[in-house]
Parts: C-alpha cells; sequence; structure tokens
C-alpha cells in the first residue's frame, strides 16, 4: 500500500519537474528570441540613420535638405535609451519630408551614386519596419509566458527585465513604401 | 539700391523674423530703394507687393522642435529664378544656417551676400556632418550682422570671424499714438508685458512689490498682459487684492500699443537675459513712464536712468519705492516720458535701416549678385507647384 503511494507521489513530482523545466526551457527560449529581434533591431535603426547620414553629406542634395537630414539622423544617433523612440521617429518623419518632395527620386536616379543610396535608404527603412515588428510580436509572447502564474511564482524569468514594446512611428516616405 | 531680401521663415505665420523683415524692408523702401522679398508662404495667403512666395513650408523636426522650413531642389529653383530675375545689387539673407530658404540663396547666388544672424543656436551639434556642404553656401557670405550679442557670441563660436551688431529696431511711429483701454482710465495703473511663467521676465517680482503697494495706495491696479497662467498669478497674491489685477493675456498689436498708453507707470522687472529690450523700445516708443531693472541692457536702452527709471534687479522693496515716487510725482513722469521718446529714436527702423544700408554699400560691387552656374544644373524646370506633402500637419506629434 505505502510502496503505491510512494510511487504515484514519486511519479508526480517527476512530472511537476518535467513540466516546469519545460516551461522554464520555452521561457529560456523565448528570452533569446527576443534577445535577438532586439539586436536585429538595433541594427536596422543603426543601418537607416547611417544611410540618412551618407545621402546627407553625399552632395546629391541641396543644403538645406542635407542640414534637416542629418540633423535628425544625429539625433537619433546620439539619443539616450529615454529620448530613442522620439528621436527615431522624428528621423522617420524628416525622410518622408525630404524623399517625398516633388522628384526627389528622379533627381537622385541622374546619378549611380544617388541611385545607389536611394536602394539603399528603401532597404534600411522597410527593415525597420519589418524588424520592429517582429520585435514587438517577441515581447508580445513573452509577456504573456512571463505573467503566467507558474513562471511569476517560481521566477522562471530569473533577472529577466519585463521586456517593452518599442514603439515608434515609422511609416516610410510614400515614395519608398514597399507595403 | 536693388536689394534682395531672403526670409526662411512662412511670411503669414507671425514670428520675430518675419517682422525684422517686415520693418526692415519698408524702411528702405521708405528710403526710395527697391526691395524684394522671397519667403515660404501659403497658397493664398495675402502677401504685400513686395514679396515673392517661394512655396509652401515644411513641417519637419529641427533641433527638438517642428518647424516650417523650405527646403529642396524645387525651392532652390525658385530662389535661382528670384535671384535671375531680381538683378540686385545686394542679397541679404536672414537665419542662413538654418536649413530654408536663407541657405538656398546662398548657394544659388554669388556676389555681394548680407547674411543677418537672428538667433543663438550654439547647440546644434549637427553640423559638423555637414560642414562642408554648409560651409561652401555659408562662405560666400561677405558680410555678417547679428541681432544680439548672443547671436554674435555663437556666430564667432560656430564660423570664426566676426560680424557687426545691428539690434533690431522699433517702429517708433506705430506705438506713438494709441486709446486707452477701456475702464482703465480711473486710478493709477502700473503695467507688465512678456511672458507670464517665464521666470527671467521677472513678474514674481513686481507681483511682490504690488501687494507691498496696494496696501497704501486704493486706487493703484496692475495690467498684466502677455501669454502664460492666470490661475498661476493670482495664488501669488492675496485674494483681497484679485480684482485690482487686469489679466490681458496674448494681446493683439493694436491692443498693445492701447496698453502702453492706458499705463501711468510700465514696469520691465527683467531678471536678466534680455539681450535688448524691445518690449522697453516699444513702450518708450509710446511715451511710457518706465520702471525698470537695473540689467545692463536696459540700463543702456534708457540712457543710464535718464529716458526711464532704473530699481535694484529682483529687489521688490526697490521696485515699489520707486513706483511709489513715480506714481506721485507726474511732473517726473511727463519728463521721463518726453526723454523716453527722444532717446528712443535710435533704435528707429529709419535709423538702423541706415546701418543696415552701410553694410550693404560696404559689401557692394560693380557686378552685382548673379546666379551662381556651379550649382545651375536644375534651373527652370521649376513650373509644377509644391504638391501637398505626405506630412500632414496634424501629424507632428506621436
Amino acid at each position: 500500500m505505502t510502496t503505491t503511494l510512494i510511487l504515484v507521489v514519486g511519479a508526480i513530482v517527476v512530472l511537476c519537474a518535467v513540466y516546469i523545466s519545460w516551461r522554464a526551457g520555452r521561457l529560456d527560449r523565448l528570452h533569446i528570441r527576443l534577445e535577438l529581434a532586439r539586436e536585429s533591431l538595433d541594427a536596422a535603426l543603426v543601418r537607416r540613420t547611417a544611410v540618412s547620414l551618407e545621402l546627407a553629406a553625399s552632395r546629391l542634395l541641396d543644403p538645406a535638405t542635407s542640414l534637416v537630414l542629418a540633423a535628425a539622423a544625429h539625433e537619433a544617433r546620439t539619443a539616450g535609451p529615454e529620448e530613442r523612440e522620439h528621436a527615431e521617429s522624428d528621423l522617420s518623419r524628416t525622410l518622408r519630408a525630404v524623399v517625398d518632395q516633388e522628384r526627389f527620386g528622379d533627381r537622385l536616379a541622374d546619378t549611380a551614386a544617388g541611385s545607389d543610396l536611394l536602394e539603399e535608404l528603401g532597404a534600411a527603412v522597410a527593415k525597420v519596419l519589418y524588424s520592429r515588428r517582429f520585435y514587438n510580436n517577441a515581447v508580445g509572447v513573452t509577456r504573456a509566458a512571463q505573467r503566467r502564474w507558474l513562471a511569476r511564482t517560481l521566477r522562471l524569468a530569473g533577472h529577466t527585465e519585463y521586456p517593452g514594446f518599442f514603439e515608434i512611428d515609422d511609416a516610410p516616405p510614400k515614395a519608398l513604401a514597399a507595403e | 539700391m536693388r536689394i534682395g531680401i531672403v526670409c526662411p521663415y512662412t511670411w503669414d505665420v507671425p514670428g520675430g523674423v518675419q517682422v525684422h523683415i517686415r520693418d526692415l524692408t519698408e524702411a528702405l523702401m521708405e528710403e526710395g530703394h527697391h526691395v524684394s522679398v522671397i519667403a515660404p508662404a501659403a497658397d493664398n495667403a495675402p502677401l504685400p507687393p513686395y514679396v515673392t512666395s517661394a512655396g509652401r513650408a515644411v513641417p519637419v523636426p529641427f533641433n527638438g522642435s517642428v518647424a516650417r522650413l523650405s527646403f529642396g531642389f524645387l525651392s532652390a529653383n525658385r530662389v535661382r529664378r528670384w535671384v535671375r530675375e531680381g538683378a540686385f545689387d545686394v542679397l541679404h539673407v536672414h537665419e542662413p544656417a538654418i536649413p530654408s530658404l536663407g541657405l538656398l540663396a546662398c548657394w544659388v547666388a554669388r556676389g555681394p551676400i548680407v547674411a543677418t544672424f537672428h538667433a543663438s543656436y550654439g547647440n546644434s551639434r549637427s553640423l559638423s556632418v555637414t560642414a562642408s556642404v554648409l560651409m561652401s553656401a555659408l562662405e560666400k557670405i561677405t558680410g555678417r550682422i547679428a541681432v544680439s550679442d548672443a547671436a554674435r557670441k555663437t556666430l564667432v563660436e560656430f564660423m570664426g570671424g566676426d560680424a557687426v551688431l545691428i539690434p533690431n529696431g522699433v517702429t517708433v511711429g506705430r506705438y506713438a499714438e494709441g486709446e486707452p483701454l477701456p475702464g482703465w482710465d480711473q486710478g493709477e495703473v502700473i503695467g507688465f508685458l512678456g511672458r507670464m511663467d517665464e521666470p527671467r521676465k521677472g513678474l514674481p517680482v513686481l507681483l511682490e512689490a504690488f501687494v507691498l503697494l496696494a496696501a497704501e495706495r486704493p486706487a493703484l491696479r496692475l495690467l498684466l498682459a502677455g501669454p502664460g497662467d492666470a490661475a498661476e498669478v493670482l495664488e501669488r497674491i492675496p485674494a483681497a487684492l484679485h480684482d485690482r489685477i487686469g489679466l490681458l493675456g496674448m494681446v493683439s498689436e493694436e491692443d498693445k500699443v492701447r496698453a502702453y498708453h492706458t499705463v501711468d507707470v510700465f514696469c520691465a522687472p527683467n531678471l536678466g537675459g534680455e539681450s535688448f529690450g524691445i518690449v522697453l523700445t516699444e513702450a518708450m516708443s509710446a511715451g511710457a513712464a518706465i520702471l525698470a531693472s537695473d540689467i545692463p541692457a536696459f540700463r543702456k536702452v534708457l540712457d543710464d536712468g535718464q529716458a526711464g527709471a532704473l530699481f535694484e534687479t529682483g529687489n521688490a522693496t526697490s521696485l515699489a519705492r520707486r513706483a511709489a515716487e513715480l506714481l506721485d510725482d507726474p511732473v517726473r513722469r511727463a519728463t521721463l516720458s518726453q526723454e523716453a521718446r527722444a532717446a528712443v529714436q535710435k533704435y528707429d527702423w529709419s535709423t538702423v535701416a541706415r546701418d543696415v544700408l552701410r553694410v550693404y554699400e560696404t559689401v557692394a560691387s560693380p557686378a552685382g549678385v548673379e546666379e551662381d552656374a556651379e550649382d545651375a544644373e536644375g534651373a527652370g524646370n521649376d513650373e509644377g507647384t509644391v504638391a501637398s506633402r505626405s506630412l500632414a500637419e496634424g501629424n507632428d506629434t506621436l
């Protein structure tokens, strides 16, 4: 009789342990996915800033447009974590104002360097859009997992921060819009 | 002289630079010069005959706020055509380090170019990136004017070299006459004009002094004009005195003139930072009896106290004592008023415009202003209108 009880209790304990470790493993995988998404978002933002600065310094634009673009890109590059979303949104708005000037594309397409830069800018802008969406998806899933009763009680997330969404205006210039 | 003036900001939106250009232009025309101004403007904005529109300005984030600027090849082409057709002896650009028409004008033109720097933009860190582009345009400037010491200082730090200091003028005649505001013609009135929530304007000092004075002078009232939170102001005053305070808020140009003519004593309690007392020169033009804090800028404008009384900066007791003296002495007030009207003449636009004209004459050359052929690639193909941009106006905040 006692042997059966011990066996049953033992089986339950084992099952619980397996379940908890499976949940912990899932959370861990989610954290890794989140981190990768964050890195790719960072890379996309840095890339967009770099292309903007290159375009501003290219002498293909009039000096006023150059200055507007360089100022916004510079703000985005040097913004601290607190101001980052704001600065990146400003860069999006500036890019729209710059690229959606009448015949802007035709102008740049006149030179090889210009069409290359425009192509690069289009890619960079689109990748910001994509990587931000993927990152925010990862945040959503991770947050839901961290919020679960088991994860909270057993502190399965350890010291990992509760992740925040990255909210910016990243609407691309009309001339570069992919979707 | 044929003079072309370039305004970087939308003409039909009120602002210091626009007002400066309007007054300068009118003063120069008064002297018989031919002046043409190019400025961004809304499609249907009513423009004076001397203004040429460069199309609409686009709202874009710049230096921490959303500014309406005119940039791009299309704007550049409009400026280019205006330069070509204007055949100016001198080109006068304003704020050429702001990415708008001023900078574009430096880019598309060459010859005698005078530039006026209004603001201090020393913290614009982005300039290093486009420094080469910006510099090649700005290096064409032959004569530089700063409107204040602060503007001159940042200019020197940013570009090196020096500038001539020619302060803003005041159109004295515009303030000379005015009916007192209704309901304010009785008793004694002390007036203040300026931002109420800007500590450097020193309103709290005046409020403190008013409380001291009000106890002994039952007929004394305080007239405050300018933007700011009324509740915040009233908080500093005992409730019993609230009905002796008049809060006008933002006032129209016309009401501002009337306010100057309403007050018995006009008080400028600034704590510092005022590079040039534009409010003070307006009050002087109106012939108000002035009581101002003893900051260097005010002391200078008021001829060491000849054209207006001075009190110890930031000291409410000193303000109250001087104000009481003035209110009790109508003869002294009349003298101050007369002195003020005389002293302000040297800040009148006619005088200031003459100084600006001397700068023009210094840089002028027989060839005059020409189109810069180096950048002339797109000349002439600017027939299209500026279509509405993807940046809607309501899109300024997230």
